[in-house]
């Protein structure tokens, strides 16, 4: 039976904004895959954003929705977490949202391990303000605030994400829709923070400046570029170069922050 | 019963006084001179199972306090002149999104990292205007250790009644100052709860202008399912372009605060009646202009005293009144000149007007405004 995303969804806030073409829209059928395989209760579910093209997510999608602030995604998902440790919180948002202004407040969220799911939508742009570098657009591309080639290195989100602390971080492309939902449920089971790094297309304002003449040619390098990771392991550093590693990069168990504070609760009571 | 008495500091009755008013949550980032609420609330809070987070900037503590009060915390972060610069992207948020929060500064100079450890009043237009767009504030200027226990817990009050950010201003000297305390009880003062929509969540919408200037806040987790955005909304809280319903969203903010002065506003006035001279001064100064009033008194001038405790919105009514029963007015303040700008702007030079500033990191003397006093008069 064909699953059904309506029940998921908003009537009346769609269509959505995104351009044909862009990958936001597989990622948010995922996402919503996913949720419904963990049987997430509604409302007891927030999910937040930032501002950006995949920050305007959680306006089509019928749960606790909160779009936020350029950057600040995390630290209001933090907020909700920490008072209501029994809502299930979920972040989305994209590269320069969630690496460049809320760089900050994404690798702390790591750091403190808080139970949460991040989903970032990696096209490697700012597609919103239309067009512009961000800390993932790949050295010597073009964008409209790099009219000559970015001088900028890149900044590998899940890498950052495993220095940071979080405990579980995964990849895939929009290209390998059916692996998306599959990650993000793991994400969502993991406790802990779970980040789930998506490369996404962005046709429009990043693949017309780069040499991708279609959202095909887009998602053929996803495809032709994706190495899973149990192969990954078995290739030599200099085959991998260039190369996308998918599926789940890094797991662990580290007690969780909201638990930790339980900890705190308990000693400043006594109990 | 006896009364329980206590030896607090300004910033520690800030702290207890939040508690007082429910305050469950405290997010922070440290910052000199406000750090006593943030390691009061850090100790107090898992006590009564309320949560304290150090966050990594001033912006994440701002953000992290929005997304607990959407949960239905009530929610206090503290900083100084800095950090306070950079939570208004975020005070701009839960002025738009109408989300109750309480914001402490305890004001040092500045621009920029200025004097950490000295005091200072000037954040008066930053507590107004220092967000973007146009937007209602709400801000309570203490005096006394005693008012600042009190004030916070109206901080509170006016935040859930009026669904929006509420800044409690100190200046360093009452946020550093120990004096007695009689600390209330549990019902001496008014704690005021968030209203519980009085719909069903599928009729609910968050911004409805049909409850009235103040629709009432549903907590995430609650069953109540919402869109919050800091784009202009409609009244389902989804974004809008439309000129109508912007306009109408924007003014009803402004009106919310606007319509009810009369509840909001609140003032002391000290020998006000006959007085030729009147002095405006907040918060610690306020404290030097007592006793120059005082002294000015024993000296035959007459003179008084009027001192803003709700300082945004701004008594204009009162200001104007007495200006026009007044020859002179004097502004003592630590800063340049904030505060006289409003004073100005509302008596709209129906009597004499003279400012005392001072930015060096000294508290403004009674001597100082008495000699300004006999200068101008």
């Amino acid at each position: 039976m064909a699953f059904d995303y309506e029940k998921y969804l908003r009537p009346g806030k769609l269509p959505h904004i995104w351009c044909p073409g862009c990958g936001h829209g597989i990622i948010l059928k995922g996402l919503l895959r996913a949720i419904d395989t963990c049987e997430l209760d509604k409302d007891n579910t927030a999910i937040v954003s930032g501002i950006g093209c995949a920050s305007r997510l959680p306006g089509y999608v019928d749960f606790n929705t909160l779009h936020t602030a350029h950057g600040r995604a995390a630290a209001f998902a933090t907020g909700i977490k920490m008072a209501k440790p029994e809502m299930n919180v979920l972040v989305v948002g994209g590269d320069g949202d969630g690496v460049a202004i809320g760089g900050n407040h994404f690798i702390h969220a790591c750091r403190r391990n808080i139970d949460m799911t991040y989903v970032i939508c990696n096209n490697f742009i700012y597609g919103m303000t239309g067009g512009q570098f961000s800390p993932c657009t790949p050295t010597g591309d073009r964008a409209s605030t790099t009219p000559y080639g970015n001088p900028d290195p890149v900044f590998d989100i899940s890498k950052l994400a495993i220095g940071a602390g979080a405990t579980f971080v995964a990849r895939t492309t929009s290209f390998h829709a059916t692996q998306i939902d599959k990650l993000i449920a793991e994400g969502i089971r993991h406790k802990g923070m779970a980040v789930i790094e998506v490369l996404d297309d962005c046709p429009t304002t990043y693949g017309r400046r780069n040499k991708f003449r279609s959202v095909v040619d887009m998602m053929k390098r996803f495809k032709e570029l994706a190495v899973p990771v149990a192969k990954a392991a078995t290739m030599a550093k200099e085959d991998l170069e260039g190369k996308i590693v998918t599926g789940i990069l890094h797991r662990e168990e580290r007690p969780e922050y909201c638990e930790q504070y339980a900890e705190v609760v308990k000693r400043a009571q006594n109990l | 019963m006896a009364k329980k008495i206590a030896l607090l500091q300004g910033n520690e009755a800030c702290a207890y006084g939040a508690l007082y008013a429910g305050c469950s949550f405290f997010g922070g980032y440290p910052i000199t001179p406000s750090t006593e609420v943030a390691e009061i609330m850090a100790k107090e809070l898992p006590k009564t199972d309320g949560k304290f987070i150090q966050m990594e900037d001033e912006i994440g503590a701002m953000a992290s306090v929005l997304g607990a009060s959407l949960t239905g915390a009530k929610a206090l972060t503290a900083s100084s002149g800095p950090g306070i610069s950079l939570k208004q992207e975020l005070i701009g948020y839960a002025c738009i999104a109408e989300i109750p929060c309480v914001i402490v500064n305890v004001m040092r100079g500045g621009p920029s990292t200025g004097m950490p450890t000295g005091p200072s009043q000037s954040d008066i237009m930053q507590a107004r205007w220092g967000t973007h767009g146009d937007h209602a504030a709400i801000a309570v200027a203490p005096a006394s250790c005693q008012e600042i226990f009190t004030e916070t817990v109206r901080a509170f009050n006016l935040a859930e009644t009026y669904r929006m950010p509420v800044q409690i201003l100190l200046d360093e000297i009452n946020g550093h100052m120990r004096e007695r305390i009689e600390l209330p009880e549990p019902g001496d003062l008014e704690v005021v709860s968030r209203q519980e929509p009085p719909v069903s969540p599928d009729q609910y919408l968050p911004f409805d202008p049909s409850f009235g200037d103040v629709p009432p806040l549903a907590a995430f987790g609650s069953g109540y399912r919402y869109h919050v955005t800091g784009l202009n909304k409609a009244a389902d809280g989804f974004p809008t372009t439309k000129a109508k319903l912007v306009d109408a969203e924007e003014r009803r903010q402004l009106r919310k605060v606007e319509a009810n002065r009369n509840d909001i506003e609140k003032n002391e006035e000290y020998l006000i009646d006959d007085a030729e001279i009147v002095i405006v001064a907040i918060g610690t100064i306020s404290r030097s202009a007592r006793h120059a009033v005082n002294e000015l008194r024993e000296q035959g001038v007459k003179a008084g005293l009027f001192r803003p405790i709700t300082l945004w919105p701004f008594p204009e009514r009162r200001i104007a009144e007495l200006a026009d029963q007044t020859k002179t007015i004097i502004v003592p303040e630590m800063n340049l000149g904030q505060m006289i700008l409003e004073v100005e702007r509302v008596t709209k030079g129906s009597c004499a007007l003279h400012g005392i500033g001072r930015v060096d990191g000294e508290p403004i003397s009674p001597s100082q405004i008495i000699d300004k006093v006999k200068e101008v008069c």
